[in-house]
């Protein structure tokens, strides 16, 4: 039990980032590989700042501007240089790897009688619920607050841009602009997703981000397939489904790690998963035509 | 008022596959002034629009609107005074947004786009009171993807966005090129009843001689990157469609 709670708990943690990607992938059609070093990022901060005993509300906001800092170096690299985003993530990325090795020092952090965002409130005496009380609570704030921005004049206007590029430089959106932002948008929410891990987990690790985004993108497309089967539309909906998504995610892998899988074949059984998610619904679509 | 001033574009320059699109292209379209264009294939019409819109950049020349200069100003930025209507029509909506979502970013083409829920019930209903103008039945359709519609709905739709907002000119490239003939006849009548009811000074690329006959107050011929011929309005009325159809033989 325990076991599968702690999954659902990770899933919360990792649902800021599922988020992130959702805004660049879903919102913005921009690939963003970035996700990677700005969730190392987002812990390497945590780490570093509440080793030095700094409030932990100042430690979240300082974790989410590293990660949106690193998200608009990708927008300014894709948009000024006009190179593919894809590329631009991923000379971002490899680039916060060193800065994430400066910032930690070594290659572990551990956070061991550091404050805790989940210590903050205290609703059940067992911590595993206390944490997931807490885990819940943040995720509702933030689904809540995204939802809003993304009703907003300014947020129909960002949906426009990953939609119609030509339409939205004729409405007067400065579209590079506006991708700057998203991928800031994006990558702050993905730190988050660091600070709150790190944080659950009790350290922060040079390599934890290693092959997170794929996690990201597995939750984003179990939720968008979600979304088509329900028939969704509202945004607040969608949001809801990809912490959705991110949960039936950490499920599959806790239930692959308790089938008795090689912890170290994680990565793998992940990158598998995925293939299945993307490949499903083309195989099936493929067979339907024949 | 619009004023090209000694326009050329060159693609490609220095390279094999180097193209004059247009050459020393000098225009000035009065305010309210319905400018209808035709030329064949390739003759430079899309690229003077671009031009004229910042969607592309002139290799010489200037463009002045309102007797403002607005060569170096970014496509967004002259959308203030431009609303555009593309051949296709995916290019002028957003397919992912709702009809409701587009009219709201198209309310606000000339203003900032705030941080506010700026979609109320007051809203709402004059959107619906501009879509129903169409008498196509979509007005209480608001909350539909606009992907979900058809070619001639999106189309019709994208020309009532561009008066959402004041507006002074009207950019059209062959808005009719992808709608069968009734919806094409319904799009024009309608740009035609907008350009009048808002005063706007309109550009309208065509290939279809009975339209470019029969609407506007100006006609213009383009030919390999050049005005081959420029009708004003009394000229424009004197001719047939039987002298038109003989310019291009
Ligand atoms: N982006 C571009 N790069 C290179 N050449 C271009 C580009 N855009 C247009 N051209 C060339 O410029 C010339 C004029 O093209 P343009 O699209 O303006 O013609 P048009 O009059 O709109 O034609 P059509 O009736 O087919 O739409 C053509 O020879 C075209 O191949
Ligand atoms: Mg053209």
């Amino acid at each position: 039990m325990t076991f599968y709670l702690q999954a659902l708990q990770l899933s919360l943690c990792l649902g800021t980032m599922c988020m992130g990607v959702f805004i660049s992938m879903k919102i913005f059609n921009i690939p963003d590989i970035t996700t990677d070093g700005s969730y190392t990022l987002g812990a390497a901060v945590t780490a570093v700042l509440l080793s030095q005993h700094v409030p932990l509300i100042l430690v979240m906001l300082a974790s989410i501007a590293a990660g949106a800092i690193g998200g608009m170096l990708t927008g300014l690299i894709h948009t000024v240089l006009r190179i593919e985003a894809l590329l631009a993530g991923i000379l971002v990325m490899t680039g916060l790897y060193s800065i994430n090795l400066v910032i930690l020092g070594r290659s572990n952090i551990p956070l061991i009688g550091t404050s805790s965002i989940f210590n903050l409130i205290t609703v059940f005496s067992a911590e595993i619920s206390n944490n997931l009380v807490v885990g819940m609570i943040f995720i509702i704030a933030l689904v809540t607050l995204l939802t809003f921005v993304l009703r907003t004049d300014f947020g129909i206007a960002m949906r426009a841009t990953g939609s119609s590029e030509s339409m939205v430089k004729a409405l007067g959106i400065n579209n590079n602009r506006m991708k700057i932002i998203g991928l800031a948008m994006a990558n702050g929410l993905t730190a988050l997703s660091g600070f709150l891990v790190s944080q659950f987990q009790g350290f922060a690790d040079f390599n934890m981000g290693i092959g997170i985004v794929i996690v990201g993108l597995g939750s984003v497309l179990i939720a968008n397939a979600l979304k088509t089967w329900l028939n969704i539309k509202s945004i607040a909906a969608q949001l809801v489904l990809v912490i959705l998504g991110s949960l039936i995610f950490q499920l599959v892998l806790a239930l692959t790690l308790a089938s008795g899988v090689d912890p170290n074949l994680l990565k793998l059984a992940t990158a598998v998963f995925v293939l299945i998610i993307v490949a499903l619904p083309r195989v099936s679509s493929a067979l339907k035509k024949k | 008022m619009i004023e090209l001033e000694n326009i050329s574009k060159v693609f490609n320059r220095g390279e094999a596959n180097e193209v004059a699109a247009l050459r020393n292209i000098n225009l000035r379209i009065e305010k309210g002034e319905f400018a209808v264009i035709v030329g064949a294939n390739g003759s430079g019409k899309t690229t003077l629009l671009n031009i004229l819109a910042g969607a592309e950049k002139a290799s010489d020349g200037h463009v002045i609107l309102g007797g403002k200069d607005v060569t170096g100003l970014a496509e967004y930025k002259r959308s203030k005074w431009i609303a555009r209507v593309f051949q296709n029509p995916y290019t002028g909506t957003a397919s992912d947004l709702s009809i409701l979502d587009n009219f709201r970013l198209a309310a606000l083409r000339t203003q900032p786009k705030k941080l506010v829920i700026g979609i109320d019930a007051g809203f709402k209903q004059r959107v619906r009171d501009m879509i129903a103008k169409l008498g196509m039945g979509l007005e209480n359709k608001i909350d539909l993807l606009m992907g979900s519609l058809s070619g001639g709905q999106r189309q019709a739709l994208t020309l009532l966005m561009s008066v959402m907002d004041t507006a002074n000119i009207l950019l059209l490239d062959e808005p009719t090129a992808a709608l069968d003939p009734k919806s094409s006849a319904l799009i024009l009548n309608l740009a035609d009843r907008l350009i009048k009811e808002f005063h706007l000074t309109a550009l309208c690329i065509t290939h279809n001689l009975k339209y470019a006959h029969q609407y506007g107050s100006r006609l213009i011929q383009f030919q390999e990157g050049g005005v081959l011929r420029d009708y004003h309005a009394n000229q424009k009325g004197a001719l047939s469609l039987q002298d038109m159809f003989g310019w291009f033989e």
